[in-house]
């Protein structure tokens, strides 16, 4: 039987205690493989105003390029794309008083073609989700890398105009031995708003 | 060749706009650019699992906190998350939040002159059963003024947030109670634009539920996106 959906309603000012943990924002704390790079970066609203009330979520691949979900497991089979126990690929965050926010996490690996869209393999990108007071459902979008070759065909950033495709790519900010700095604003609306996705 | 199933779209009506008139907040806060519709892909048909192992003892009982009992009328709300073809969302964390019974919430940003309860956090997580099942204690809340427009005031609510097997079902939502005469004033609450979706966030009270001399029951079934018929080549 068909059973009709229940709709969204927004995270309202009030969110803190109950979503936010400690160590959430790091996903690289444990021993996972790969690049280490820190996103940070500003929500802010039409005015250019630091929102001060976001949530942030994200979701991405491991450094080989595999979820860690049964449903990525075609990969796991053949042990090309292995899983690891230290990864998840789960973080949340919130934004500061400034609409600042920071996560710490591995580079992903890129993640295998899209169903129906031809053998074009999607370049690394971390999926975002953003909550905040005055958001009556979640905005979703994703960061991509700088100075990734990838970049070039992968099927969502050929798809959009030049002029918005760099929304959706990080700037580097500074490098390090250790890890790499990186800088991702979200604009909700106006100039440079930001490309978000109906997924 | 494999295959990957992705998730089917809300029908029209049903999530809110993002630019509501009537809720101030959105106004500088929706964009312009309509979302740019995407295939699903790995990305948005994996996602976090999150479950039971996050649930501690107590959690799903916000009637004690601190070693004492919270004030207000304590409450048991149970229902079953399911998707939209009935199947049990199984193992799925549910985190909640909510204002105690004088509607304040024990968070710093709320400056509403209403007491706080030393024994209410406001605060619990409750994982779903085999068969899509969940159960939490805790005490009604009370309704709240805010500062959308003049004379403005929330109706009492709980707030869920709820993750599903992919990126794609993610959903935060508010649970309403029934006869509330607020809800025909509430903006977020009419943000829903089909009627019909709009009272799917309204919880039931059922007599079943009710706990004789301890706690009125309510239910609240949740219903998540369920997955596309026609698979996808992948």
């Amino acid at each position: 039987m068909k059973r009709p959906l229940t709709p969204s309603q927004t995270i309202g000012p009030f969110f803190h205690r109950a979503l936010l943990h400690e160590g959430w924002n790091d996903l690289a704390a444990r021993g996972a493989a790969g690049e280490r790079v820190v996103i940070e970066g500003r929500v802010l609203d039409g005015d250019g105003v630091p929102v001060s009330d976001a949530m942030i979520e994200t979701w991405q691949a491991n450094a080989a390029g595999s979820y860690d979900h049964p449903e990525d497991r075609q990969e796991r089979d053949g042990q090309e794309k292995p899983l690891e126990s230290d990864f998840h690929g789960f973080g949340r965050t919130a934004t500061s008083t400034d609409g600042s926010f920071g996560l710490r996490t591995i580079k992903p690996g890129p993640v295998r073609p899209v169903p129906g869209g031809g053998d074009a393999t999607q370049a690394p990108h971390i999926n975002l989700s953003v909550f905040a007071r005055g958001l009556l459902k979640r905005l979703v979008t994703r960061i991509y890398f700088p100075d990734e070759p990838l970049n070039e065909a992968d099927p969502l950033l050929s798809m959009l105009p030049t002029s918005r495709r760099a929304t959706l790519i990080a700037r580097a900010v500074r490098g390090g031995a250790a890890e790499r700095v990186l800088h991702f604003d979200i604009v909700l609306q106006g100039d440079n708003e930001t490309v978000f996705l109906d997924v | 060749m494999s295959t990957l199933l992705g998730y089917r779209r809300a029908a029209q009506g049903i999530d809110p706009p993002y630019d509501h008139a009537d809720y101030v907040s959105t106004h500088k806060r929706a964009p312009r650019h309509a979302p740019i519709r995407i295939a699903h892909t790995l990305s948005e048909i994996t996602g976090p699992r999150l479950g039971a192992e996050l649930v501690g003892p107590g959690d799903a009982d916000l009637t004690r906190f601190a070693g004492g009992e919270a004030l207000g009328e304590r409450i048991i709300v149970t229902g079953r998350v399911l998707d939209e073809d009935g199947r049990p969302v199984r193992g799925a964390l549910i985190e909640l939040w909510q204002a105690n019974s004088s509607g304040r919430y024990a968070h710093d940003i709320d400056q509403h002159e209403a007491p706080l309860d030393p024994h209410f956090s406001g605060v619990g997580r409750v994982a779903t059963s085999a068969d899509g099942a969940y159960r939490f204690a805790t005490i009604k809340p009370a309704a709240y003024p805010w500062k959308n427009h003049h004379n403005a005031w929330r109706p009492a609510h709980i707030h869920f947030s709820l993750f599903g097997p992919g990126f794609a079902t993610r959903l935060i939502t508010q649970m309403y109670f029934p006869g509330d005469p607020l809800l025909k004033l509430d903006p977020i609450y009419h943000s829903v634009p089909d009627p019909a979706a709009r009272e799917r966030l309204v919880c039931a009270f059922d007599i079943e539920t009710t706990v004789p001399e301890r706690a009125l029951g309510y239910r609240f079934d949740i219903v998540l996106r369920g997955r596309d018929a026609t698979p996808m080549e992948a």
